[in-house]
């Protein structure tokens, strides 16, 4: 991976395949505490605690076609290489949360990438999960939240072009205004 | 800051028109496989230049989906496109760029685009 944001959005495909209804993701970076947290948190099937101690390891996976599994394992190394710390938790029947916590001036922190592009392809190709986004920098933030958006909108689905148009916009605009020409 | 109140703008304007979506599945099928070797390979541009110009040449009978491991990951991202026919084209290592040209050529007329095809790699 060669951004933060391809980790989430891999990490998240484990929550629609373990058939969440909510997927709640939030980034938060602090300058003051030289920290970037990622969180993403479902309400999918939930691991029992051998499987959720085995997921760390590349050579544990559910497919079938081959014997690696290496999106958790490049999650959590992508936040340990850096000095950070990475967890997950899971529990059979309730869902799983992943937390990975990175130090953001780490010359090893792999640059957040395009977050927008990350949550909009999640919310737009899962139109039958909800998501909640939240991104802060320094306090300051905002918020996606599909089941707000999904109450005024009706019937009309969220891949509709024009709310799909929207939606992007939505995400790339409040993002810049936040990062307030930082990249992160 | 973008706020919801454009949100019900669009609902307006939706619900004055008569719906024109065409819900039919015998459509062409794009399917982009996004698993974590497909996302490292760079699928995730993939599939947003894909719909962007599905939606851009309103190309009505096509949808772009996604799935899992297609179990060639060396070959990611691949690319199935799956027409009313049956048939089925793959396309390996794919980019925006080259999606662009599936588009014009194969989804809107009809030819493959066989350079870009695991039937013209040396994979056996």
């Amino acid at each position: 991976m060669t951004e933060l944001s391809l980790n989430v959005l891999d990490i998240a495909q484990n929550s629609v395949k373990a058939k969440a209804s909510l997927i709640e993701i939030s980034v938060d970076i602090s300058t003051a505490e030289n920290r970037l947290t990622i969180n993403i948190k479902d309400n999918g099937c939930g691991m029992d605690e051998d499987t959720v101690n085995k997921v760390t390891d590349p050579f544990y996976t559910t497919r079938t076609t081959r014997k690696v599994g290496l999106g958790v394992p490049f999650f959590k190394m992508s936040a340990e290489m850096t000095g950070g710390h990475f967890n997950i938790s899971s529990e059979k029947g309730k869902g799983t949360e992943v937390n990975a916590e990175y130090v953001l001036d780490s010359i090893d922190r792999m640059p957040l990438g395009d977050m927008p592009s990350t949550v909009e392809t999640l919310v737009l190709y899962n139109t039958d999960i909800d998501f909640i986004y939240k991104y802060s920098v320094d306090g300051e933030g905002f918020e996606l939240d599909t089941v707000q958006m999904k109450d005024m909108l009706g019937g009309i689905p969220l891949d509709n072009p024009d709310v799909a148009e929207y939606i992007r916009g939505f995400l790339r605009e409040n993002t810049d205004e936040i990062n307030k020409d930082k990249t992160f | 800051m973008k706020t919801l109140a454009e949100l019900q703008a669009i609902k307006e304007k939706m619900q004055s028109q008569v719906d024109l979506r065409n819900e039919s599945h015998a459509g062409t099928r794009v399917v982009v496989g996004m698993a974590t070797c497909g996302i490292a390979a760079g699928a995730r541009p993939v599939l947003t230049a894909f719909s962007n110009l599905v939606q851009e040449h309103k190309l009505q009978d096509v949808s772009v989906t996604q799935t899992g491991c297609i179990g060639l990951c060396q070959y990611e991202p691949i690319v199935e496109v799956t027409t009313p026919d049956g048939e089925k084209v793959t396309y390996i290592k794919m980019t925006a760029e080259k999606a662009k040209k599936v588009v014009e050529q194969h989804l809107m007329r009809g030819t493959v685009v066989a350079e870009y095809t695991i039937g013209n790699s040396d994979v056996s």
